[in-house]
């Protein structure tokens, strides 16, 4: 655990004394603030329009911090990538994994210290946003429970994204080729559920399965279905296993 | 005790390390001499743990290195050829970070601090790593591989980019830690070796092509001396003029440029023909332009190694004597 933690310390510490970890946030936070404008300008003219029918009333939660933090899905599409590109390929150009490798560590002790680094850069982000949520809390009467199971969808979600960048980040030496293939490989998981229709029923519930933003909706309505849990945790097993396999055989190939 | 039994490394159909096996005692220091590309750093690597050997078997401190990697690594301090530091640390902050993940007990900051003081970068405590001169990083390297006090120590080229002055102090550092340490270091250098090590294993292409004592190795190397001769005059007459001095063993012709000729005279062991050189280019009436003993490199033995192909240990002294010429060559 004392390796874990000593990893993940020195993963962050990279974050923030480059450039990286402040711009990543910074753009985050400006890629944030305008969906959650955006949303809200809606939310505000159709409150408008509804309050000429005093009949019903508009559900905060689902009209405008469900649509708000769906959209930071797209943000994660583009971000990630810079977040993971690092994480091995830099280690091997610059030779600093001959130290990891030599240390009295495992290597899942390595991939989940550099796992959770990143994951904490990922919570810094999402920490940014509360500032959003928080303000409609003083203007407004929202429901606090779904807006926690959001969170943890994206919690998840993004932990997902990071492991398979992990994955991919640790097959090269070049960062740039690290980020390219990351960003196409979620860009793949996230457009795989729109072929759905083109083939049969069997293949269409396939491809919606695998497509990892889908998963998503549930957490932002504020449900916890196992059957989304398990999918979003198997994904992140998965793609650390497959991290854990390709340094292994790299060790072997040398 | 590091002991390394039949080890081979293959990539593909490219052989890196062919059956090596060699044997460190406690409190010895080992040096692993051989040029470039020859498997030094494939052989530590493995000794390290940083990959497995293809065949073959390596024990570090008790430990199979394969069977019981945590156990070896943790009583192993390694510096690899590059010097594995993060540039976004500073010297304090990057011996913390390796103090954790090597395990270290009890006090972090004491041992860091202690660390320091003994590779003489205290006084870059605070820089960043990525603003250090070659010679701190190497320093730091080595910081690095002795926080943890290893029982072995696995140096790769420790003294290479250092001042004349750092590569004295580091020399020293690790004769000092001898005692204590099992110490398997590689160079190039053979003035290193003969400094620092008590045994040598020579490595070529892979193989092991000798293990001896720095002592028997310099004497091998100098059995015969050859003189590097420089003259201006005919050269078949100032070369048979030549062969004609007592204990003069051989001429070879290393170099023509209009009249000068420089030839590479190799002498009986023992025997000291420089002022019958210069006799004998004066007598002939040709004008002697530099006379000098040439200096053996190790890298020249390697050289004529690699490039006619001996390999057998036998044949490896006489590569010696071989290599006066190429020698030369290199010097003319």
């Amino acid at each position: 655990m004392r390796n874990i933690t000593a990893i993940a310390q020195r993963e962050l510490n990279a974050y923030f004394a480059s450039p990286i970890g402040y711009v990543l946030i910074g753009f985050f936070a400006l890629l944030f603030g305008h969906f959650f404008y955006v949303s809200l300008w809606f939310f505000e003219r159709q409150s408008m329009q509804m309050g000429m029918n005093p009949t019903q009333s508009l559900n905060m939660n689902q009209m405008l911090i469900g649509p708000a933090l769906m959209n930071t899905t797209v943000i994660m599409l583009f971000l990630f990538p810079l977040v993971t590109m690092r994480t091995y390929s830099e280690e091997k150009r610059s030779g600093t994994i001959e130290l990891l490798l030599t240390s009295p560590i495992t290597d899942i002790q390595i991939i989940l210290g550099k796992f959770f680094g990143a994951m904490t850069l990922y919570a810094a982000m999402l920490a940014v946003t509360l500032i959003h949520i928080g303000l409609l809390f003083v203007y407004g009467t929202p429901e606090w429970k779904p807006i926690v199971t959001a969170y943890l969808g994206l919690l998840l979600m993004g932990g997902s994204f990071l492991s398979l960048g992990l994955f991919i980040s640790s097959l090269t030496k070049n960062q740039i080729v690290a980020a390219m293939a990351t960003f196409a490989a979620f860009l793949m998981l996230w457009v795989i559920s729109w072929m759905s229709s083109m083939f049969g029923p069997t293949a269409s519930a396939v491809l919606q399965y695998l497509s990892i933003v889908e998963h998503f909706d549930d957490f932002a309505k504020g449900v916890i279905d196992t059957k989304h849990v398990i999918y979003y945790v198997s994904f992140m097993a998965l793609g650390l296993f497959l991290t854990v396999k390709s340094v292994d055989s790299e060790r072997w190939r040398g | 005790m590091i002991e390394v039994q039949h080890v081979s490394k293959k990539y593909g159909p490219f052989t890196a390390v062919d059956d090596v096996s060699f044997r460190a005692e406690s409190g010895e220091i080992l040096g692993f001499l051989g040029p470039n590309g020859a498997g030094k750093t494939t052989t530590m690597r493995i000794i390290t743990g940083y990959m497995p050997a293809t065949e073959g078997k390596a024990t570090v401190a008790g430990y199979d290195i394969f069977e019981h990697p945590l156990e070896a690594k943790r009583r192993t301090g390694y510096l690899p050829e590059t010097p594995p530091l993060y540039p976004d640390m500073t010297v304090r902050e990057y011996l913390r970070f390796v103090a954790k993940i090597k395990s270290v007990a009890g006090n972090v900051n004491d041992r860091v601090d202690a660390v320091m003081k003994k590779t003489w970068v205290a006084d870059m405590a605070n820089r960043h790593c990525a603003k250090l001169s070659k010679g701190y990083r190497q320093r730091v390297g080595l910081a690095q591989a002795l926080i943890h006090e290893p029982e072995v120590l696995v140096l790769d080229e420790p003294t290479a980019g250092l001042d004349p002055k750092q590569i004295i102090e580091t020399r020293q550092l690790i004769r000092d830690l001898a005692g204590t340490h099992t110490i398997v270091l590689s160079t190039h250098i053979l003035p290193e070796v003969a400094q620092t090590c008590q045994k040598v294993v020579i490595i070529n292409k892979g193989k092991i092509v000798a293990i001896d004592s720095p002592d028997a190795l310099t004497e091998r190397l100098r059995g015969a001396v050859t003189l590097f001769v420089q003259a201006q005059g005919p050269a078949d007459d100032m070369q048979r003029a030549l062969q004609n001095i007592a204990g003069v063993v051989r001429v070879n012709p290393a170099d023509v440029r209009g009249d000068v000729s420089s030839f590479d005279v190799d002498t009986e062991t023992g025997a000291d023909v420089r002022r019958e050189v210069a006799a004998a280019i004066v007598r002939g009436g040709w004008g002697l332009l530099e006379l000098r003993p040439m200096r053996m490199s190790l890298e020249d033995i390697f050289l004529s190694l690699t490039t006619e192909e001996i390999e057998s240990e036998d044949l490896a002294a006489e590569a010696v004597v071989v290599d006066h010429t190429d020698g030369g060559q290199a010097n003319a």
